[in-house]
């Protein structure tokens, strides 16, 4: 009974491999197949797909015969995929040319769109070319969708890839960006905000400006988030416990430059206003701690 | 351990040396109340540059100090709260309302006789 399982077992593996076994080589000879006819009408199908394209107003921020060099790369790039079934001199080109369409401003939707395209466009001549032979045109279209639809998976993720490393790399640089905590004049420091303030970014400005205060033996500090569009309840909190801190170190802060959605943002934590000193604008804040700091401003003689 | 009260002309100096216990504490806000009449002075200067913890008592013994100071006559600065006790202290609530704050003794001795010139 067992043994009698067992066999029958080795029979069906046997079987299956077999089956794998033709399968495998039948497709390869059809993707053999297909591969020669794309290169027969590499000219007439590159073309139709550039057609297609401008057509279709992808890759508007391109030129006629940039897209036409760009699609006879991707186009011979895409034949050698479907021909060695490896996709990773594809997915360097598509890192490559990612690299070089991002900056001028090609969207997603139009990467994903121009390789469907080609690939709407080879299937058609296939359609054309074994119209007569259903069956054949089945087998082929088995051979060629899976891979095609990896080529197309490939490329759009290699463009994705791509763009969130340009962003990584834009938003490491917006938070290395030091913000400076500078002396303008004797007791008095300017901190200059520009960018998104994140809570990590508000902890370090606290830090550099008190230990600035410190070091600068500053009486009025003046800060300035003209620069920042707008900021969540816990920077806003973050600001407000700056204030404070400064004042227990004996200076006083001036915020100025802060914008209708930052003031809105204010105006719902309920921010002690008593406490809060702000002017509209940064020359008004600078005019402001001179006043504080006793200073007077004189012209001595009309500007040349 | 208790906190020295110097006298210098106008103005009261107490310098804590070390973290303080509540004790303490109490001790000199019992001795900066009584001779700031004694020694009829204008201004006192509480210096807690060596306190490198601030805790809700101390803050609100502070606070105390000044206003009660205040009562008795005279202004209370307090002088060298490091910076991360000072961001530290508002981000428990303890902002020291209504008390002076200077950056060091030097600036609180400024502060007071700047003070004191505007009332003479």
């Amino acid at each position: 009974m067992a043994k009698r399982e067992s066999s029958a077992k080795d029979l069906g593996t046997g079987n299956n491999q077999a089956v794998a076994l033709t399968r495998s080589e039948d497709q390869s000879e059809l993707l053999r197949e297909l591969v020669a006819h794309l290169r027969q009408n590499r000219n007439q199908l590159r073309e139709e797909w550039v057609g297609r394209i401008s057509e279709t107003r992808l890759l508007t921020a391109m030129t006629k015969e940039e897209i036409f060099a760009e699609a006879t790369s991707v186009y011979d790039s895409y034949v050698e995929a479907l021909e060695t079934e490896t996709f990773e001199a594809l997915q360097a080109y598509a890192r490559n040319l990612s690299e070089r369409i991002i900056p001028r401003g090609v969207e997603t939707h139009e990467v994903v769109g121009i390789v469907l395209l080609l690939r709407d466009v080879l299937a058609r001549s296939l359609f054309a070319k074994y119209q007569t032979d259903f069956k054949k045109l089945n087998r082929i279209l088995d051979a060629y969708e899976p891979a095609a639809n990896r080529i197309a998976n490939t490329v759009a993720v290699g463009f994705v890839q791509e763009r969130e490393r340009v962003i990584r790399q834009q938003q490491e640089a917006i938070r290395e960006l030091s913000t400076p905590v500078l002396q303008v004049r004797e007791r008095l420091l300017i901190l200059p905000i520009i960018g998104v303030i994140d809570p990590q970014r508000a902890r370090q400005l606290t830090e550099q400006l008190l230990r600035g205060i410190r070091t600068n033996r500053a009486k009025v500090v003046v800060i300035d988030i003209t620069g920042v569009a707008a900021m969540d309840v816990t920077v806003a909190n973050h600001l407000v416990q700056t204030v404070e801190a400064s004042r227990l170190l004996g200076a006083t802060v001036i915020v100025t430059g802060l914008s209708p959605e930052i003031a809105q943002t204010l105006v719902t934590i309920g921010v002690d206003l008593g406490k809060m000193n702000t002017v509209g604008d940064l020359q008004g804040g600078i005019e402001q701690a001179e006043r504080l700091l006793g200073y007077k401003v004189v012209t001595l003689a009309e500007p040349r | 351990m208790e906190v020295p009260i110097l006298k210098q002309g106008d103005v009261l100096i107490a310098t804590f040396q070390a973290a303080l216990s509540d004790a303490d504490l109490n001790h000199l806000r019992r001795g900066l109340v009584q001779e700031v009449v004694k020694y009829r002075s204008r201004g006192v200067i509480v210096d807690v540059t060596a306190m490198d913890v601030m805790d809700s008592f101390a803050s609100r013994t502070l606070r105390e100090i000044a206003h009660m100071i205040r009562l008795r006559g005279a202004d209370t600065v307090i002088v060298g709260i490091q910076p991360e006790v000072a961001f530290a202290m508002v981000q428990l609530g303890l902002t020291l309302e209504g008390v002076s704050t200077a950056l060091d003794l030097e600036e609180g001795l400024a502060y007071l006789i700047q003070k004191f010139k505007s009332v003479d």
